[in-house]
């Protein structure tokens, strides 16, 4: 290494160390101010957790593509296992159930409470149905598939249930923006706290900035030390964040695994990914940088020796 | 190495500070500057450490023309120029080590060759062995001379002080003042503002008096010779 560099090297190292030694002389006060910071981080970001497994549990929601295919009343069951086998043999799709009409009833009369009623009628009103699990995951044409099942003789028709899923999906789309459009106000108000505690930061340090410039110091030198508090103070207030997230998507955990298997799914909540947790921690300390940078750029000229 | 050539400075408001003033200082020479209070002397250290520019007339310091100085290379000029304060200007929140650092640090000198100039110009001023205390701990005439370590500590060849004994007793004014004889011997080029005239009535150098911001003639014959020719 170079002396310069070497020089430009400790130079930032001592203006890092002096930004803790600042933050830590007044522990509450940087308690407070990291803590907001780290609330302020911690919605948008907890959200977007959130969201993100509610996209993971409706994309893990296969079930809801299945097909039901509705034979003809009057086709017998023979039949229906041979279109069950004739079906499951196309490439696009993955298997094939048959529910017979009898299954259906009894699943019917089981779940409905209508058994009472269904006792009345004379002979069952329902089909033989195939459950048809297509093949190739979400992105299917699933269009092109129904029509084709439609067109197999014996078929009554065919009913492709996936309008909820789409409009869940949309909700979760919205749902992203949403969090998109909080995350950047929060953050424009994260770098707006951390330049005002920046300012009044400057403010006390007022004579000591006027000595220093007194001396010769050039406003790169005058200025670094307060990117490196902001630089702090966003760091800090986002691996705060981190932790809270942490903290209670743990709590969640059990209530939301104990929901789940009541459901008869297996899924967890997931917490916040090594990836995420250092897009906001980078993200928080840019954002103290920007913060700080524009307190710097506003308020040190202000100060000059009289 | 300071020249002032029909320098006026007015000041928002319309109070006109200094009314035509020239003067050269030679490179090594030593000049008080005295006169009444509001007589200007204040304004004239301004323009010297570019706190202030004239508003007519040029200042020239160590070769440069303070008019043509940008803010971004205000900087640079004061590195070159060494400022005494009446009130110290120390940083209360550091120690005399990192007060008299402080222009080497903005230097970018290594930390050895901080450590060395440090206590050189501690030892200069006689407070070797202080540099752990807080300058709070210090007596007025000890923060003086740190205020004086710091000024030198870069080995500027112009050091202008305001004032640098005001508020000192007579012996701890006298010693500030043989220190800066000290420099001068050593080929400083030294601006001090005072109002003592008892007290530098013991020493050499050039008087530049101002009265109601004009330079008195009778005190300066150089200058005098100079406005003359």
């Amino acid at each position: 290494m170079s002396r310069a560099v070497r020089r430009w090297a400790s130079l930032h190292v001592k203006s890092l160390a002096s930004a803790l030694e600042r933050l830590a002389r007044e522990p509450v006060a940087t308690t407070m101010t990291v803590l907001v910071i780290a609330i302020a981080l911690a919605l948008p970001s907890g959200l977007r957790v959130l969201v993100g497994n509610a996209s993971a549990l409706s994309s893990g929601w296969q079930g809801a593509a299945d097909f039901g295919v509705y034979l003809e009343p009057g086709t017998d069951e023979a039949r229906a296992r041979a279109l069950a086998d004739q079906i499951a043999g196309r490439p696009d799709v993955d298997h094939v159930d048959l529910v017979t009409s009898d299954e259906a009833l009894a699943d019917f009369r089981a779940r409905s409470g209508f058994g009472a009623a269904l006792d009345a009628l004379e002979h069952n009103p329902l089909p033989h149905t195939l459950v048809v699990r297509p093949a190739g995951g979400p992105d299917a044409d699933l269009e092109g598939l129904a029509a084709a099942l439609g067109a197999l003789p014996d078929v009554d028709f065919v009913q492709l249930d996936t309008e909820w899923v789409e409009r869940l999906r949309a909700i979760l789309d919205l749902a992203v923006y949403v969090v998109d459009v909080v995350s950047a106000l929060l953050g424009v108000g994260v770098a707006l706290v951390i330049g005002n505690t920046i300012r009044l930061e400057i403010n006390n340090r007022a004579a000591e900035i006027e000595v220093v410039k007194l001396v010769g110091g050039t406003d790169a030198f005058i200025r670094r030390p307060f990117l490196y508090l902001g630089f702090v103070y966003g760091l800090a207030g986002a691996g705060a964040a981190a932790l809270l997230i942490t903290a209670v998507l743990a709590l969640l955990r059990d209530p939301a695994a104990a929901l789940a298997e009541l459901y008869g799914s297996d899924f967890r909540l997931a917490g916040l990914s090594p990836l995420d947790a250092s897009v906001l921690v980078g993200g928080g300390a840019l954002l103290g940088l920007a913060g700080a940078a524009l307190a710097t750029s506003r308020h040190l000229q202000e100060i000059e020796p009289r | 190495m300071i020249r002032f050539e029909g320098v006026y400075k007015r000041y928002p408001g319309g109070r006109e500070a200094l009314r035509g003033v020239s003067f050269h200082l030679e490179r090594g020479e030593m000049a008080f500057l005295t006169g009444p209070s509001g007589a200007g002397k204040s304004t004239l250290l301004k323009l010297v450490t570019l706190i202030e520019k004239p508003t007519r007339g040029t200042v020239i310091v160590n070769g440069q023309n303070t008019a043509r100085v940008s803010r971004r290379g205000i900087p640079a000029f004061r590195q070159k120029i060494g400022i005494v304060f009446q009130d110290h200007k120390l940083l209360y929140d550091r120690s005399v080590f990192d007060n008299v650092a402080l222009p080497l640090v903005i230097l970018g000198l290594g930390p050895r060759e901080i450590a060395r100039r440090v206590r050189a110009a501690l030892d200069q001023v006689g407070l070797l062995g202080h540099e752990r205390h807080a300058p709070i701990t210090l007596s007025t005439g000890e923060q003086q001379r740190v205020g004086i370590a710091r000024a030198i500590v870069s080995r500027p060849e112009v050091v202008v002080a305001d004032e640098p004994t005001g508020n000192l007793d007579p012996a701890l004014s006298l010693d500030i003042m043989r220190l800066f004889a000290r420099f001068n011997e050593v080929g400083v080029t030294l601006l001090i503002a005072t109002h003592d005239l008892e007290l530098i009535e013991r020493f050499d150098g050039r008087r530049l008096r101002l009265v109601d911001g004009m330079l008195d003639a009778d005190a300066d014959d150089d200058a005098a010779a100079m406005i003359a020719s």
